[in-house]
């Protein structure tokens, strides 16, 4: 079994009228207790937009403690779609972890992105 | 007489394929099947010459690989975790099951359609997918394949190298789709290969044979997959179209390496035993009654390879033939196929209306279409303009002489 990131981006704006979002929401806790019926599920997180996000840096290279911290308005990295949310979640291969995010993109036509995670520390 | 080292190679290629099927299955492992299998090739080097191929090559090349793998294994294993003895002297599961029952068990088929479809495995980018069938499954080297798909040598390597760390980490499943599942990864499969005949077939003579090797690569790809996949119209449809384009490969060329278009290719120098060929798959695959893509094509191959000369071709056909095609892959390429085939049908200017609207500025196919159009249609200084516009795009050196002579020819 691998961990699978399945990371949602979404535009940062033409966010749906709330009815339309509603049944949106509902669909997706669908999804959900289906990933927990078939052990697949390990985390979830909706986010608040990327205009909320703060970064934090320093100068210090790797190794070496850093004397100062920047911290600047987020988000990281300017681009039109920003993470808006993610799963976390517990597959035997790809196209299972594809087959989950499928299901996702059905619900919310927004794309997402699969990724194996390396190692899990919980 | 072949040098001995040309011959270990001209075997492990023919071979490759086989047995890294067989190997990742036994060691559920594709880039430990493939370092194995290498191995087993430097071993050959150093022993074939001497002691001659043996009887059974195959069997030898599998034997030699398993073991090689169980030695790679123990190494890298002992390097990693010394304290899980078990799992050391256990080893990988290798089997007991002798050579010769692997690789001729019915689950050979299996263990190929697995390796194939994990290749072209659409999480994949195309030329990745590209690459891993031919250095996989075609057993070619990646100094050939880099130099047959014109890219430095350690871009291919590395291309190749991030492919498999992503068939490994991602988790690409080392098995054959389901029933429900092929329809759509099919044709991820047929892309590859058509992909690899038609680099081939843009080449032309000289230099560039390293490339036509590829459609020889990409026509041998497709009768497997027949046998593999016997059921499949669509597999029969790619090979019957790749066999009646590659039967012209003779007339395509003159001897100084000049392209010949298709009205004015010799004929007699088309392939025979290639055309009968490519008519019978293509026979075959009518009988399912359904006409994909690729059999499409190949339907308008053959009313070219029916006609005895270029004006005797049944041009209403091709037409109609493009109408299918267009309504199944709506690309603006089939159009301008279409187009040209409506100006042979019904003249230049109907050619030229049929053109309208399909926009491939900088693709000189589409220049030289109209160009030649309006040409024809008696349209002199907007000829003399497009063939301009043609020669200003990317395209080989010989056909860009070939468009000087006629431009010339134009002015007058």
């Amino acid at each position: 079994m691998t961990h699978y990131l399945l990371a949602m981006y979404q535009p940062q704006d033409g966010i749906p009228e709330p009815e339309v979002l509603d049944g949106v929401m509902r669909r997706l806790a669908e999804v959900t207790d289906e990933m927990r019926a078939a052990d697949a599920f390990v985390l979830s997180a909706g986010l608040h937009p990327a205009s909320t996000a703060t970064v934090v840096r320093s100068d210090a290279p790797l190794g070496v403690a850093p004397v100062e911290f920047l911290m600047s308005d987020g988000p990281f990295a300017e681009v039109k779609e920003q993470l808006g949310g993610f799963w976390l979640i517990d597959a035997p291969d790809l196209d299972a972890a594809l087959g989950w995010a499928r299901r996702i993109v059905a619900i919310t036509s927004l794309p997402i992105e699969v990724r194996p995670a390396a190692g899990l520390v919980t | 007489m072949l040098d001995p080292r040309d011959e270990v190679a001209v075997v492990f290629r023919e071979h490759h394929g086989r047995v890294v099927a067989v190997l990742a299955r036994v060691l559920g492992d594709l880039g430990l099947a493939e370092e194995a299998v290498q191995d087993a090739y430097l071993a050959a080097l150093r022993t074939w010459p001497e002691r001659g191929v043996p009887p059974s090559p195959a069997g030898w090349i599998l034997t030699t690989a398993r073991r090689g793998a169980v030695d790679r294994w123990r190494r890298e294993r002992r390097g990693r975790d010394k304290q899980d003895e078990a799992a050391r002297l256990r080893g990988p599961a290798l089997g007991s099951d002798p050579v010769e029952d692997l690789l001729d068990a019915p689950d050979i088929a299996d263990d190929q359609l697995r390796l194939l479809f994990t290749c072209c495995h659409p999480a994949l980018s195309l030329p990745a997918r590209v690459a891993l069938t031919l250095r996989l499954i075609g057993g070619l080297t990646t100094t050939e394949i880099a130099r047959a798909l014109l890219v430095t040598e350690p871009t291919m390597a590395a291309r190749l190298t991030r492919a498999k760390a992503k068939i490994r980490d991602a988790g690409i499943a080392y098995r054959v789709p389901t029933a429900d599942e092929l329809p759509e990864r099919l044709p991820a499969v047929l892309a590859v290969v058509y992909l690899i005949f038609t680099e081939g077939h843009r080449s032309t003579a000289g230099a560039d044979l390293v490339r036509a090797d590829l459609c020889t690569e990409a026509i041998r790809l497709s009768r497997h997959l027949v046998g593999l996949l016997p059921d499949e119209p669509e597999v029969r449809g790619l090979l019957a179209l790749e066999l009646l384009t590659e039967a012209r490969r003779p007339a395509r060329t003159e001897p100084d390496g000049r392209p010949v278009a298709l009205p004015e290719q010799d004929r007699r120098l088309w392939d025979r035993n290639l055309l009968a060929e490519g008519r019978a798959t293509l026979d075959e695959a009518r009988r399912s009654g359904v006409a994909g893509p690729y059999r499409l094509q190949a339907e308008i191959a053959a009313v070219h390879a029916d006609a005895p000369t270029a004006p005797e071709t049944d041009w209403p056909r091709i037409v109609a033939l493009y109408d299918a095609l267009l309504a199944l892959t709506p690309s603006p390429v089939v159009r301008l196929n279409r187009a040209v085939a409506v100006a042979e049908a019904r003249g230049p200017e109907q050619g030229l209306a049929a053109l309208e609207g399909v926009e491939l500025a900088g693709y000189r196919p589409w220049h030289v279409a109209r160009a030649e159009l309006l040409h024809r249609a008696g349209r002199t200084s907007e000829a003399i303009e497009e063939f301009r516009l043609a020669l200003d795009c990317a395209g080989s050196e010989p056909e860009s002489a070939m468009l000087r002579e006629t431009l010339a020819r134009v002015v007058g």
